[in-house]
């Protein structure tokens, strides 16, 4: 077992050898396959390990080898294998072959394949390595590794100094939040003296719920989760990091990276249910993200930009869900929106590749007449988006409302705001990008055609899955076994024994009403976003038009990228001037040269004693003997 | 007798080059001796155990009326900066015989010069034989950026000079009075410097005056004002030196003297200094922010850098000086590769101004591709050189104050900011005027480039090989401070 694991690390990193380091030699078009081949042998793999360890109890360590070892501290490249890292490992694999292979179709004409696939394999490495990590310090080597490939996916396209500014800005959120992870992480040793996941996890539970010091820890990996899964504060990375080619965006801006911080607050679930408040704080940051992102998302219109701020509050979903209790509905929302949001991307990457590179929707429009495939599996993501039943979103989705119905009546109704929102702005864009006429220039419209199979394949795979996904975790009204739940509920099976308040799930009646309530409303928040844009499409943004104070202000997503640059950006900047020019120079090298200038002046004055008349040394001497005799005389 | 003849060889080869004066063969004579070097003291890794701590002495007798004894020896930790020195020095000189200087047999043999000092330094275990190393390590600096250095190279190399002397003039100070409070007969040996009995008093005035040697060459903030000017103007394989190796001899003497020594005086103190250190560690990201030039940059860069390991000297944990000891090699590796890259840019384009650069990757992705693992590794990624340091000092000082740590790390932030604005604007973007026609490397150039990235994974994935060997010094240094 230690060797297949091994084996579904070493793949993606084999191929990035390959097509990183023979970047001349190798033919672009061997390299796409050779890289969409070694994802999916790991995909293979990982099927393979997941009904392999389906029937063990209990987490399995496989030791690789020993990373970091001193006397007091031991750190081993050990891996994990349980249900929650088996379910990543499959979204992983499996998502990320299919988007290998939409990669070939969309990259075929760009002169960076060979590094592209390289960068695409090496985020896939790190991101497994994230989760088959069995302590904190592999799992920072995963966590850190998928931040420096956002960095170089992002930056692609380099000679675009935008692209780059997106780039550094992603790297660095990200690492605002790595601090407080590797914060978080010496504590967790401090307090454990270890690192490994399975022996906090024991010692924690001796610690009573509430304690500081797990609130300290929880809060400060919590920053790292922020930091890695854009919330509120540190998700305006994501919008920007768009400005990567769109598989990346599929691939590491929706289904896999951003949910890292899921991952990991799921895996350390028994810290959290042991520090109510940080449950509380997730609670919070992930309704308010869900509600802002999808207002913002309203406004927008760049397709891809969108999708970000949509995964955001997606995002922003999952973490209410963790914040609640409901590890596993957070677990089900993360792969749903694997599928749809990927899904949605790929569509977006067709139209985008259609077009030409246009990504702005008002120039787009009857689209559904020249991307028929295209179109219906676009359709597919964004009813399930919506979280219309029988798709899989609506499942998901389902289960972290019922969730926060058994937490509070207000909680669950905002939760159903941030429902409405999603499904206004996706089917917003459904209507602009696919109905009505197109609105380009006729030049565009001749030249739009249908993406190569490469690219409909995935997405035709992925739309199947967005449908059908939701089989996986059906309500219990339903009448039919949840898989998920019943596969995944050993996991969490200690740390919702600890929780103190366990989540007061609504009985089936309610449950039903409720869905059924939530769903009237999407159908009719639809209609009205048809009534909008489905035909009499109606632009937002037209400068023309006198734009009120708080609409100004959605559309410029709150300023808040501006009331980031004037607190930390300019200041800083600021700071290294003053730094350099005043302190620097002239403060601390002043006094430094100041002392070797009055070193000079001394030796100048006293220069003037050595005067080379015997008599006056004489003196002097005579006038030092006098006053040694007198010191003398006073002592007595 | 290794260690004898890892001090006598460089001189052999220094004086022979001096003596040379066809450039092709003084070329060879330099590469060739440097490498042989590094094939004795490699044989000398062969010969250590981790069993005894220290190890392949050399007793060369010594002059009883004046107390010092010419003894010699290396332990885990002396041996891995012996290991460092005669690991950089060949790759160095690798990329120096690109440049064409004049006078190069003076050159080379100044290098062999400063070679043979650095590992007295490391290897000397008597304070006096120190003391003699270290300021014979100055010299050839000195005259290595006063000639073959740029601009302004005089005035700035003499500041330089009388900075960095006036600190080792205190040393000597101290060193004297050490000497007096030694058990009798009196000596500079360092078993029995180690062992002088001192009053609390005295041994802060002892440790004023080492630490003013140490913090001036490592430097520690405010003492650093001479590095970057000097980094910037000396010759590219002299700020190699200097920064990969030199200030080590800083580092080194805190841990072989000052902890030893004034261990009281260490845990009084260590506070204020773990405050200075990191003053100065953002001090210096926070002005790494705007440098306009790629050579200052990396200079304050490696200003941050060294205060962190200076920091973590003064914690005085376990984890902290195993982190120190890493970071050491893995500080020497990386700048020495940053230094490497802007040296190539430098010969190519006559400037390291970087708002006069751009899109270099485009026209040289090689170049590209080594500048991003140094970088990666100074940035302290995971699974390169840089992490485990970072990480194990940063936990050592975690370990003393959880509010320092947290300020500590913000350098990893800025370094981030830093190093990614300078990568973006030299790398990326369009090519400009001047790097439209630039070059990629030749395998020539990349030579002395792989062992360093070699280093970078090794250190990163499998540190412990290097944990392993420091491992008992380290203990018996905390044995000074714990008992």
């Amino acid at each position: 077992m230690t060797f297949i694991l091994a084996l579904i690390l070493c793949f993606p990193l084999a191929g990035f050898l390959l097509s990183g380091l023979g970047f001349k030699l190798i033919p672009p078009r061997i390299t796409a396959i050779i890289a969409s081949g070694t994802i999916l042998i790991s995909f293979l793999l990982s099927v393979f390990t997941t009904i392999f360890t389906q029937h063990l109890t209990g987490p399995q360590i496989h030791h690789l080898f020993t990373w970091i070892s001193i006397n007091r501290i031991t750190l081993n490249f050990d891996l994990l294998v349980d249900p929650l890292t088996c379910i990543m490992l499959l979204i992983i694999t499996g998502v990320g072959f299919i988007i290998h292979v939409y990669s070939i179709g969309y990259m075929k004409e760009d002169k960076g394949q060979n590094r592209f696939f390289a960068y695409m394999n090496l985020f896939v490495f790190s991101m497994l390595l994230l989760v088959m990590a069995s302590n904190y310090a592999i799992m920072f080597i995963g966590w850190e590794g998928v931040g420096l490939c956002s960095y170089l996916l992002i930056g692609f396209w380099y000679k675009d100094h935008n692209f780059n500014n997106a780039a550094k800005k992603a790297f660095i959120m990200n690492r605002i939040g790595d601090l407080g992870f590797l914060l978080g992480m010496f504590f967790l040793f401090t307090t454990f003296g270890s690192l490994d996941f399975l022996k906090i996890f024991h010692l924690a539970k001796n610690i009573p719920a509430g304690s500081g010091i797990l609130i300290a820890i929880t809060l400060l990996l919590l920053l790292g989760a922020v930091g890695k899964s854009a919330q509120i504060p540190l998700y305006t990375w994501l919008p920007d990091a768009m400005a990567g080619p769109t598989p990346v965006s599929a691939l590491i801006h929706a289904a896999t990276m951003v949910t890292a911080g899921v991952y990991m607050v799921a895996r350390s679930s028994i810290l959290y249910v042991l520090a109510p408040s940080t449950m509380m704080v997730i609670i919070f940051v992930g309704l308010f993200t869900a509600l802002f992102a999808g207002i913002v998302a309203i406004f927008q219109n760049d397709i891809k930009k969108i999708l970000a701020y949509s995964t955001i509050s997606q995002l922003g979903y999952m973490f209410m869900a963790l914040g609640l209790g409901a590890f596993t509905g957070a677990m089900f929302h993360l792969t749903t929106h694997a599928f749809f949001k990927a899904l949605l991307f790929l569509g977006a990457g067709s139209v985008i590749h259609a077009l030409k590179g246009e990504q702005d929707i008002r120039k787009m429009g009857g689209l559904r007449k020249y991307l028929p495939k295209t179109w219906w599996t676009f359709l597919i993501g964004t009813i399930s988006i919506a979280g219309i039943p029988p798709f899989a979103g609506f499942f998901s989705k389902d289960e972290i409302l019922s969730a926060a119905f058994g937490n509070s009546l207000i909680l669950w109704a905002f939760a159903v705001v941030g429902v409405v929102l999603t499904s206004f702005y996706m089917f917003r864009m459904l209507f602009l990008v696919f109905s009505g006429a197109f609105r380009g220039s006729d030049e565009k419209r001749e030249q739009i055609n249908e993406s190569s199979v490469a690219m409909i394949f995935p997405m035709v795979i992925l739309a199947f899955l967005s449908f059908a996904g939701g089989l996986m975790d059906l309500p219990e009204y339903t009448g039919i076994s949840s898989w998920l739940s019943s596969y995944l509920n050993p996991v969490f099976a200690d740390s919702m024994a600890l929780m103190q308040s366990s989540p007061h799930l609504p009985d089936q009646l309610t449950e039903l009403l409720l869905a059924g309530f939530t769903m009237t409303t999407v159908l009719i928040v639809i209609l009205i976003s048809y009534s909008m844009f489905g035909k009499n499409q109606i632009l937002s943004g037209d400068k023309k038009v006198e734009q009120s104070f708080i609409k100004r202000l959605v559309v410029n997503k709150f300023f808040i990228d501006e009331l980031y640059e004037i607190l930390v950006v300019k200041p800083t900047m600021y700071l290294s001037d003053v730094f350099y020019r005043w302190v620097e120079v002239r403060f601390i090298d002043r006094i430094i040269n100041g002392i070797g200038n009055l070193a000079i002046r001394v030796g100048n004055i006293l220069r003037f004693l050595q005067t080379g008349h015997v008599g006056f040394y004489l003196f002097v001497m005579v006038l030092g003997i006098i006053g040694i005799l007198i010191f003398n005389i006073m002592l007595i | 007798m290794i260690t004898g003849l890892l001090i006598i060889f460089p001189l052999i080869c220094a004086l022979i080059l001096f003596l040379l004066n066809t450039e092709k063969w003084i070329k060879i004579i330099a590469v060739a001796g440097s490498v042989t070097q590094f094939l004795i003291s490699a044989y000398g890794l062969f010969l250590f155990t981790t069993k005894c701590n220290c190890q392949l002495l050399l007793y060369l007798g010594s002059a009883e009326n004046l107390g010092i004894s010419l003894r010699f020896g290396l332990d885990g930790i002396s041996l891995l900066l012996v290991l460092l020195t005669t690991f950089l020095i060949p790759l160095i000189i690798l990329t120096t015989i690109q440049h064409r200087y004049r006078n190069p047999s003076a050159l080379y043999g100044l290098i062999m010069l400063m070679e043979m000092a650095f590992i007295g330094v490391f290897s000397a275990y008597d304070g006096m034989l120190f003391y003699i190393f270290w300021e014979l390590a100055l010299i050839p600096a000195y005259f290595i950026c006063a000639i073959w250095g740029g601009n302004d190279r005089i005035r700035i190399t003499l500041k330089f000079f009388i900075y960095t002397f006036t600190g080792s003039l205190f040393m000597l100070v101290g060193l004297i009075y050490l000497f007096f409070r030694t058990p009798l007969p009196h000596s500079f040996d360092l078993h029995s410097l180690t062992s002088a009995i001192l009053s609390s008093k005295e041994q802060a005035w002892i440790f004023l005056a080492f630490f003013l040697a140490f913090a001036i060459k490592i430097p520690i903030f405010p003492l650093h004002t001479w590095q970057p000017d000097t980094y910037t103007v000396a010759p590219s394989g002299g700020t190699m030196i200097l920064a990969g190796i030199m200030l080590k001899m800083g580092i080194y003497g805190l841990l072989r003297f000052l902890l030893p020594i004034c261990p009281i005086v260490m845990q009084n103190w260590g506070f204020i200094i773990i405050i200075l250190a990191v003053v100065g560690i953002i001090y210096a990201s926070i002005i790494a922010i705007r440098q306009k030039d790629l050579k200052r940059l990396v200079a304050y860069s490696s200003i941050a850098h060294v205060g962190l390991i200076s920091a973590g000297v003064f914690t005085m944990t376990e984890i902290g000086l195993n982190g120190v000891v890493i970071q050491m090699i893995s500080h020497g590796i990386n700048i020495v590769g940053l230094f490497m890259i802007i040296d190539r840019i430098e010969i190519r384009l006559k400037t390291t101004e970087i708002s006069r650069l751009g899109g270099i990757a485009l026209k040289a992705p090689f170049l590209a591709v080594f500048f991003m693992i140094f970088l990666l590794g100074s940035i302290a990624l995971p699974m390169t050189n840089g992490f485990i340091g970072e990480f194990l000092i940063l936990l050592g000082i975690f370990e003393y104050n959880h509010w320092i740590a947290a300020v500590t790390g913000i350098t990893i932030i800025l370094s981030a900011v830093y190093m990614l604005r300078m990568y973006q604007q030299t790398m990326f973007g369009e090519p400009v005027e001047l790097t439209s026609n630039m070059k990629d490397l030749t395998w020539l150039e990349a030579l002395p480039m792989i062992p360093l990235v070699i280093m970078v994974f090794w250190i990163g994935i499998f540190p412990g090989f290097y944990l392993h060997l420091a491992e008992p010094a380290i203990k018996e240094m905390l044995y000074f401070v714990h008992g």
